[in-house]
């Protein structure tokens, strides 16, 4: 089995692949946190014209497939090296479904307690540190390693753009090994397959930690 | 007088909730409000600390106008409790870190006087056994004698009570009302709106019977229970009594 040589030779490229697919996972789910928060905070105590513009903003990131925009932010006037288009785009992406995520987190903290926090004298900045904050975190863990899980496999999308992921990686060996596309697709299945499996134990173990008693447990 | 409360009023949506709301409250005293679903009790306690603003009238709390312009209202909101009938606790936090919130984030206390303080509060209302539990663990006679104690903790000049045993039932209920008969004996000012009858006689300084956003008829217990002037306020209590 030459493939399986050739495979086993070119784990050190696999492994680069990785290490880049991880490093856009992290620029990607970093910026749509930060834009999420915004977009969520906007959207719930904003005023009517803030709401309106962050509904906007996160409806035409949702409309918009991430290979299309993609392609936008990469073909734009600017030179963006391929990583830092495909950080944007997929970033702007997530940013919206994160918004949601947090949004609903949000939400769903009993408005009783705010009102509370509110009749105790807290004022606003203290209330979404102290009260929001702790409570948004756990609320939304569950939804975020669900995004998580889905970006990290939307990194292979990054291929169309030249960033030498775990995709463009396999690539080019199908290129110099003819036939042996379906056992390569298969290995790459596999490599990705371990990196969610991994990624979301991790995070469901952080929701294990950050479960408060009395509540309901992930079973699993 | 502690807090004076001018010529109150509220509307929603057009609809005329506090139609001209006017009384006093001595520190020290324990005035409990009745009155018909719908008369206006929650909303003129919701409007004293401004969780819902009047649309007229003026507050003072402690000499201090509440309602003039530019006035701190945080400030003032620590320096009145308040209970809720569904109790709102933080459900994040554990009965300490609840009851230490106040002292803590509110008057910046160091944590150190923070949990002596709230230790203290917690005794009083008899949950010191549950200092770690959460409130998703307890029963809701436990998690109202918690919020009392939360409120207690801000060490507020007054403590307003919005029906704060509607949620239980009669056993639990009994729980709560002797904790805040403990209050009234210790001469903390109470404001309780309540339907427990039998609270308001004997724990009651006063009693506002309240209807259609005004203030009917008010006067001590005995003077309400036993020989009220308005028609109304004796058909009410009559009602009521059938009940109980």
């Amino acid at each position: 089995m030459d493939i399986v040589q050739t495979l086993i030779g070119e784990l050190p490229q696999f492994g680069k692949g990785v290490l880049v697919a991880l490093e856009l996972l992290i620029g990607l789910m970093s910026l749509g946190m930060v834009l999420g928060l915004i977009l969520a905070a906007l959207e719930v105590f904003g005023n009517k014209p803030l709401r309106l513009v962050a509904g906007w903003i996160r409806k035409l990131l949702w409309a918009v497939p991430q290979l299309v925009l993609l392609s936008i932010v990469f073909y734009l006037p600017f030179n963006l090296n391929p990583m830092v288009a495909a950080i944007c785009a997929l970033g702007l992406c997530s940013a919206a479904f994160q918004s949601q995520i947090f949004r609903g987190a949000i939400l769903s903290i009993q408005p009783g307690q705010l009102e509370a926090s509110k009749a105790m004298g807290l004022g606003q900045f203290r209330t979404v540190i102290h009260v929001i904050l702790p409570q948004m975190v756990r609320l939304s863990i569950g939804g975020w390693t669900n995004e998580l899980a889905s970006e990290l496999k939307d990194t292979s999308l990054a291929y169309v753009v030249g960033v030498m992921e775990i995709m463009r990686q396999g690539k080019s060996i199908i290129s110099y090994t003819f036939g042996n596309a379906l056992v390569v697709y298969f290995f790459i299945a596999c490599i990705y397959f371990c990196m969610t499996r991994t990624s979301t134990y991790i995070f469901y173990r952080i929701e294990d930690k950050l479960w408060v008693p009395g509540f309901k447990k992930r079973r699993d | 007088m502690l807090l004076k409360v001018d010529n109150l009023h509220k509307s929603f949506d057009n609809l005329l909730i506090l139609n001209g709301i006017s009384f006093e409250l001595e520190k020290g005293e324990a005035t409990v409000v009745i009155g018909p679903s719908g008369s206006g009790k929650s909303t003129m306690l919701r409007c004293i600390n401004c969780l819902t603003p009047p649309d007229r009238g003026r507050i003072w709390l402690d000499g201090i106008e509440l309602t003039a312009p530019g006035t701190n209202m945080n400030d003032a909101r620590s320096r009145m409790g308040f209970v809720f009938q569904d109790f709102n606790l933080f459900t994040h936090l554990t009965v300490l870190d609840n009851v230490r919130f106040g002292p803590l984030r509110v008057n910046l206390k160091s944590k150190k006087e923070a949990t002596r303080i709230a230790l203290e509060e917690i005794e009083r209302v008899g949950m010191s056994n549950k200092l770690d539990a959460y409130p998703a663990q307890l029963s809701g006679g436990q998690q109202q004698r918690i919020s009392i104690a939360r409120a207690l903790a801000l060490k507020p000049q007054l403590i307003m009570f919005d029906e704060p045993t509607s949620a239980l039932d009669p056993e639990l209920t009994h729980e709560v009302l002797s904790v805040m008969s403990g209050l009234a004996k210790d001469g903390m000012t109470l404001l309780v709106v309540t339907h427990e009858m039998g609270f308001a006689r004997s724990v009651a300084d006063r009693i506002i019977f309240l209807e259609q956003g005004s203030i009917l008829e008010e006067g001590p217990p005995e003077k309400m229970f036993t020989a009220p002037e308005n028609e109304r306020t004796r058909s009410f209590l009559q009602k009521i009594s059938q009940l109980d």
